[in-house]
């Protein structure tokens, strides 16, 4: 039993482990270690086009979940006084949310979106008061945020929500009991209770973000983002810069992740 | 909440009424879409009949195997290991999940390349097979993409199962594999229909792992999507592979769901993490 887990273990993080240890390869070849070097991550590092998907994903990602936390946590407050069909009409949404395939999302966002730009650009040029030309509706960041927003905030929502339920509202109560306002009540009551889920859907939401290739590959338009730029990179051939990027991704992943569950962990200790 | 129907209604639900629109329309010349009222397309969805074939067999193929190498390492998880390691076993297990997937399958082209596993097997005289874009190649990609997702509900059924239950059981005089079968495996059941259910319906929508792995031979439903919408700009015909796609999977998740009704509980447990 003991030796299938370790098994299983070595599965799941063998495959990472040998992209790490390559990145680290001197020479470029693919399956010869031939020495120690850290010069890929020098090139990784000193590549516009690396640097700049970077920046795309990275502002994408932060700005997306931050919009979704805000979003998604006051809409899993909310749920607490609604009942009834809209209730059942919202939940129903939140799982089509999760549940469409990120490219079925990507592909009608996609689709929608061209077709509905280029039914208002004409309209804005038309009506744009200013001299020179309006601003172009296009794909780019902008889209990509509402995109992964959408989804990161269903994921907050359910976080948030499942925290809020077992949540205990005979403090709230007596807070109220007590004189407090509302407002305070929820500053220093609701919230501390409910702050570790929310930082967890914040850090969740970021890093779906930062590692979508899917719904970004279609509604990016003429952006790169961090992942867009692997794949391309990876349909010209393995090289070792895409292992010193792959294993920082990683490990920027794995630093957020764990953060994520210490605290979701710390919320569930402290309730019981 | 407002603004988050907001953001629903504009990101979610327009899009795909739009898709089912577009599904009825015609290709423009220039690619794109016309306004028409057809069944054109869906008729012509025999003509990506392969897609389908693959998905549908490779996507109940890997979640069968993701069930069956997920279970006794969540048993072993919840039941066997050292209680203070549990949770740090448990992270081990769900972060890999929550990293980039795309880098992950990235590894396995590493490993499954010319260069990895079959040079190997082949200075131990095992001969020089070919792995990569091999339906093999691609089952590897799903299962160590989707194990985390399939050992989480599992796990979390086993772990509340009533050890007492177990302890009564053998007090009876059944044998441990009885127990097995006869206590924890009904009991768990609830875990392994959502676990099932999650990865059954992300695999229907894959398409990184084929197009990595599969080396165009293997290929989905998401890979003749990315095709008709990236590169032949045939929206409509798109639209209504899409629309296809996601009927099956509401037809396959209902009659699932169906059949696991009596494990109750299964339907509500979406575990995200």
């Amino acid at each position: 039993m003991r030796t299938y887990a370790i098994a299983v273990y070595l599965f799941l993080y063998i495959p990472i482990g040998v992209i790490a240890i390559f990145s680290f390869n001197a020479g470029r070849h693919a399956a010869q270690f031939q020495g120690f070097s850290t010069q890929w991550y020098g090139k990784a590092l000193s590549n516009p086009f690396v640097m700049e998907a970077l920046q795309t994903s990275a502002t994408v990602a932060t700005v997306s979940a931050a919009l979704a936390t805000v979003a998604g946590t006051l809409a899993a407050l909310a749920l607490q006084g609604v009942t009834g069909r809209p209730r059942i009409i919202f939940d129903a949404l939140i799982y089509v949310a999760v549940m469409v395939p990120g490219i079925v999302i990507g592909i009608s966002t996609l689709i929608a979106l061209v077709t509905l730009f280029d039914f208002l650009n004409p309209v804005l040029s038309a009506l744009w008061p200013l001299a020179g030309a309006a601003p172009k509706l296009n794909l780019g960041t902008g889209t990509l945020i509402a995109a992964h927003g959408l989804f990161a905030m269903a994921l907050v929502v359910i976080i948030v929500r499942a925290r809020v339920s077992g949540m205990d509202r005979s403090l709230i109560e007596a807070s109220a009991d007590l004189g407090a306002t509302p407002w305070g009540t929820f500053r220093q009551v609701t919230l501390p209770q409910i702050a570790p889920a929310i930082l967890a859907g914040f850090l969740l939401s970021f890093t779906f973000s930062f590692d979508d290739f899917i719904i970004a590959f279609f509604v990016a338009g003429s952006e790169t983002t961090l992942p867009i730029y692997v794949f391309s990179s990876i349909r010209r051939g393995v090289t070792p810069e895409i292992n010193a990027i792959g294993t920082m991704v990683l490990a920027a992943s794995l630093v957020v992740l764990i953060a994520a569950q210490a605290i979701l962990q710390r919320g569930r200790r402290r309730e019981t | 909440m407002a603004p988050a129907t907001a953001w629903l209604l504009a990101m979610l639900v327009l899009p795909l009424v739009v898709v089912v629109v577009f599904s009825f329309g015609e290709r423009a010349a220039a690619g794109g879409y016309s306004a028409a009222f057809t069944f054109e397309n869906f008729a012509n969805l025999g003509t990506r009949w392969a897609a389908f074939q693959n998905t549908l067999m490779l996507a109940p193929a890997g979640t069968i195997l993701c069930l069956l190498i997920a279970y006794p390492l969540a048993y072993y998880l919840a039941i066997k290991a050292d209680a203070r390691w549990r949770t740090l076993l448990l992270i081990l297990v769900i972060v890999p999940f929550w990293t980039s997937i795309l880098i992950r399958s990235y590894a396995w082209i590493y490993l499954l390349g010319g260069q990895g596993i079959p040079k190997l097997l082949s200075t131990f005289g095992l001969g020089n097979p070919r792995l990569i874009n091999t339906p093999f190649a691609v089952l590897t990609g799903i299962v160590y993409g989707y194990l985390p997702l399939m050992v989480f509900p599992i796990y979390v059924s086993l772990e509340r199962l009533d050890k007492r239950l177990l302890e009564a059981s053998a007090d009876l005089g059944s044998p441990p594999w009885r127990s097995f079968l006869q206590v924890t495996l009904p009991l768990s059941m609830p875990g392994v229909a959502t676990g099932c259910m999650l990865v059954f319906i992300l695999l229907m929508g894959e398409f990184l792992i084929p197009a990595m792995l599969g080396g165009g031979k293997v290929f989905f439903v998401g890979n003749a999507l990315v095709d008709l919408f990236l590169q032949s700009r045939n929206w409509p015909f798109g639209a209504a592979v899409a629309v296809a796609l996601v009927v099956v999977m509401l037809v396959t998740v209902t009659l699932y769901m169906r059949l696991t009704r009596r494990w109750a509980g299964a339907r509500d447990e979406v575990a995200l993490m």
